[in-house]
């Protein structure tokens, strides 16, 4: 076990000790914390399957030592979107266009749209399919996704 | 603060963080025995498909699994259909070698058609003998009650009978009756109806259990760390180079397999970054400048003539107007979101396998084979992973988990990486098509012949990476998919030959590849044929429809330039400007025996760039009876898209050693900016049998767009992917 690192996951503190301070936050998450919203994909930042928000902004968790955060910096995976149990309007806005087939690439999309909306809760398509144009889905569900993303934004 | 294990357990009991096995009781106590718990799994037995509890709900077994394409959601409307159950009275396990019939893999477009039916006609026999069980307990006759909602009443009203009470254990102990009549589809109340996708919900909220998410306790992180060449010889490891990484527990190597596990995952994919090995050179793949003429020179197997019709050898020569083409389309890979993985335990001599595969039957005896193990020896279970559109590495990561698993004495999960993945999944064969074809005096074929340069074999076991380079035994034959479909035309020609070369061997493993041959052979036919029209000055849809007297095919064709108001007049359309607009259509009978599909491809071609936008496809689909009209856009949707991203910009690169193309962006596929609209009319036939949506409409992207942008630009494309090179090279000869 090495040195404990502090970090806020879904607005909770925890601890880890993992052999080496630049395992990528994603093994944390997924394997320490047993989350699994974030997915791994390719780790190499390019598919943004491992999508996650530090401090708000979409990260590629993948990629992302865990000795690149500052302490107090706030992580969120898509199990932490919803508040008080309630969905993110994103979440109910992907199940009622039925936004997925696979699902696996869903969690970096819903992750980066959170980020958009929250920057740009009224964005054009083409300001969509630009934010989104990092995320790789497979199985051809683009459309849907977009047409979540819009009655997302639609709703706030 | 407090130390890690606590921290999980609070961040576990936080109302957002629901953690838990969702694998209808196949957790890891369950996975503690190999063996089969006594239930029967023979296609024959009712028993087999289907259990009911006392309380009323009903669980079916079924040998096809969803591979994200929402087909569980589409049988369990199939199942409480014919049950007359609510929906949420149904739930669904598959692919468990243990519990489940084997239905064969989930491919080929047939989890409805074929799986479904079976599903269906088990659930009618049930139906029946629920009713006469009844009749028994209330003292009626059979035809005097009702089955509604669990229960059976009499259809005249009084005391009813819930299922639940009617059977011991909830066992039919009855043969599927083939004679068992169906409920009438007027009657239907589920089917026919877009129902939400039972998996949605958790996917979108991180709750749905991947098989990626799969844990053991005491379960160890594989990787593996394949040859850089192909053919390479692991000569020796230096087991001091990974020495400093914690979390270690052991280099495995058989043979020229060579793989790391450990503690942790991150100590896992460290140590096979790291590990020192020596490998011998190896050249085994062709010059890839070269590739068609080395399909072209490979060693013919037998040739498959797959239809003859009059005499097109002889009729070829003749009045009128000869063309010849030869198309070709690159190896592609399935290019999966999620690489694969799996989990294996050997315990006691039994081997439990947790896969993503979509052949958890056919798995099971390749890994017996390959670990010397008697077939009842070894339990494959399903668990849904990333979408895998065919054969992709799900089942070699099994066949890697189980070589790790037996070394180490531990449960271990196998996970591979990106490049894992491009580089070592099977692949999508090069695929080379000449065809000639004479036009009559009026304009007419007179004559079609086409030769299909393609792999030997068909659909079957793919030999499993693991064997292979163990030495263990596996598979010696390629299996590329039943590839000669789709080799032949729907038209009526008086004179027609297509012959299927098939070929030794191919350069890298070939497996299917979502509607494998039958895409690229469309491909071929359909951009051919307009050739042909545009040699005749024929509008395309005109053109086909002279050759066409199947009424269904007709009225997909039909429905599909009313949707895109097709502008009727030859190709090509002569335009000036840097921007070139055109429309493309393209039409395929699904194996020449089920599922209708034409579509309308719309593009815009950039003169300057070669670059080639593809706007919109309108879609017009028959596959018969359709069960969730939903399901059915959402796997149109994404044939499309995938496609579009396939003919646009997909090729495999290799050099004489290895493939080179591991990761996105070197293999690159379509992005939110370039992805087309979509616009679909599905055609109903409720009293029809259902076909298979999965695949057809994959068939007829890529001849839609070359014919599209022929007639934007008078280019013709005929070697996918169309990448701008070609297309600029395209333009330069118009």
């Amino acid at each position: 076990m090495g040195k404990p690192i502090s970090l806020s996951v879904n607005g909770r503190a925890v601890t880890v000790s993992p052999d080496d301070p630049d395992t990528p936050l994603l093994y944390v998450l997924r394997n320490e914390l047993e989350l699994r919203g974030p997915r791994f994909g390719c780790g190499l930042g390019q598919c943004g399957a491992c999508t996650v928000h530090v401090d708000g902004q979409a990260v590629r968790s993948c990629t992302t030592p865990l000795s690149a955060l500052q302490p107090g910096q706030k992580v969120v995976t898509l199990e932490g979107l919803a508040t008080s149990g309630t969905p993110h309007p994103l979440q109910a806005a992907f199940v009622e266009e039925q936004a997925a087939q696979c699902g696996y690439c869903i969690n970096g999309m819903i992750m980066q749209s959170a980020a958009l909306l929250a920057q740009n809760p009224k964005p054009s398509r083409a300001e969509i399919l630009q934010a989104l144009a990092g995320n790789l889905c497979r199985c051809g569900t683009h459309l849907r996704i977009v047409r979540a993303v819009e009655r997302a934004s639609a709703s706030l | 603060m407090v130390a890690m294990n606590l921290s999980r357990r609070a961040l576990l009991k936080g109302s957002a963080l629901v953690v838990g096995f969702a694998l209808s009781g196949q957790g890891p106590a369950h996975a503690a025995s190999a063996t089969a718990p006594s239930k029967p799994v023979s296609p024959e037995e009712v028993d087999a498909f289907l259990a009911l509890s006392r309380d009323g709900f009903a669980t079916i077994y079924s040998g096809k699994v969803d591979l994200g394409t929402g087909v569980r959601t589409a049988l369990i409307q199939m199942a409480a259909e014919e049950l007359d159950l609510p929906l949420d009275h149904v739930t669904l396990v598959q692919g468990d070698t243990a519990l489940t019939p084997d239905q064969g893999p989930t491919y080929g477009s047939l989890s409805i058609q074929n799986g479904g039916m079976q599903i269906r006609l088990a659930c009618a026999t049930a139906r029946r003998q629920i009713l006469t069980l009844a009749a028994e307990r209330l003292g009626r006759k059979r035809e005097d009650l009702e089955t509604e909602a669990g229960i059976v009443r009499p259809k005249g009203g009084g005391e009813g009978v819930a299922y639940g009470e009617l059977l011991k254990d909830g066992r039919f102990s009855l043969k599927v009756d083939k004679e068992a009549a169906p409920k009438d589809p007027g009657s239907y109340t589920l089917v026919g109806r877009s129902v939400q996708r039972l998996d949605i919900p958790e996917k979108i909220a991180g709750r749905f259990a991947y098989m990626q998410d799969f844990r053991l306790p005491g379960m160890l992180h594989g990787r593996v760390v394949r040859p850089p060449a192909i053919g390479a010889q692991l000569q020796s490891v230096d087991e001091t180079s990974v020495r400093d990484v914690p979390g270690l527990i052991r280099i495995v190597r058989e043979g020229n397999f060579l793989g790391i596990v450990a503690r942790t995952e991150w100590a896992a994919i460290k140590a096979a970054r790291q590990v020192q090995a020596r490998w011998s050179e190896a050249e085994e793949l062709p010059d890839q400048a070269r590739l068609w003429e080395h399909v072209r020179g490979t060693r013919i197997v037998k040739d498959d003539v797959t239809m003859n019709v009059g005499d097109a050898v002889g009729s070829l020569p003749g009045e009128g107007r000869i063309l010849k083409a030869t198309y070709d389309f690159a190896i592609q890979t399935h290019g999966s979101i999620g690489p694969s993985c799996a989990v294996a335990m050997l315990s006691e001599g039994k081997l439990s396998v947790w896969t993503a595969s979509q052949m958890t039957h056919a798995l099971r005896k390749q890994l017996a084979a390959m670990m010397g193990l008697p077939l009842d020896d070894v339990r494959c279970i399903y668990i849904e992973g990333s979408g895998c559109y065919g054969r992709n590495g799900h089942e070699d990561a099994a066949g890697d988990a189980a070589l790790l698993a037996r070394a180490v004495g531990h449960p271990v999960r196998v996970q591979w990486s990106r490049a894992d993945e491009h580089g070592w999944d099977p692949k999508g064969p090069p695929t080379l098509i000449d065809l000639s074809a004479r036009l009559d005096g009026e304009g007419n074929v007179a004559a079609w012949a086409s030769e299909f340069f393609i792999p030997d074999g068909a659909a079957g076991n793919v030999p499993l990476v693991a064997a292979s380079l163990a030495g263990l035994p596996h598979e010696t034959n390629n299996a590329p998919g039943n590839i000669i479909h789709n080799s032949g035309v729907p038209y009526a020609f008086p004179n027609v030959r297509t012959v299927c070369h098939r070929l030794a061997e191919t350069p890298l493993r070939p497996s299917w590849i979502r509607t494998p041959g039958r895409m690229q052979n469309t491909f071929a036919n359909e951009s051919f044929l307009d050739e042909l029209a545009a040699a005749a000055g024929v509008d395309p849809l005109e053109f086909r429809l002279r050759s066409l007297s199947d009424e269904r095919g007709i009225t997909v064709l039909r429905r599909a330039a009313a949707l895109a108001n097709w502008d009727s007049r030859p190709s090509p359309r002569q335009q000036e400007g840097e921007i070139l607009r055109g429309r493309g259509l393209s039409y395929v009978k699904y194996e020449l025996y089920r599922t209708y599909v034409a579509a309308v491809a719309e593009v815009e071609v950039e003169r300057r760039t070669g670059a080639i936008r593809v706007t919109r496809f309108c879609v017009a689909q028959d596959c018969g009876q359709i069960i969730n009209p939903d399901g059915v856009r959402n796997q149109i949707e994404g044939n499309i898209i995938q496609t579009v991203s396939r003919t646009l910009k997909e090729e495999v690169t290799f050099d004489r050693s290895r493939v080179t193309s591991l990761d996105w962006e070197s293999y690159p596929i379509l992005t939110f900016p370039e992805v087309p609209e979509i616009a679909i009319d599905l055609i109903d036939r409720p009293r029809d049998k259902p076909w298979g949506a999965g695949e057809p409409s994959a068939a007829i992207v890529s001849s839609a767009i070359s014919n599209a942008v022929f007639d934007a630009s008078g280019a013709r494309l005929r070697s996918a992917p169309f990448t701008p090179d070609k297309v600029k090279a395209g333009l330069q000869r118009t």
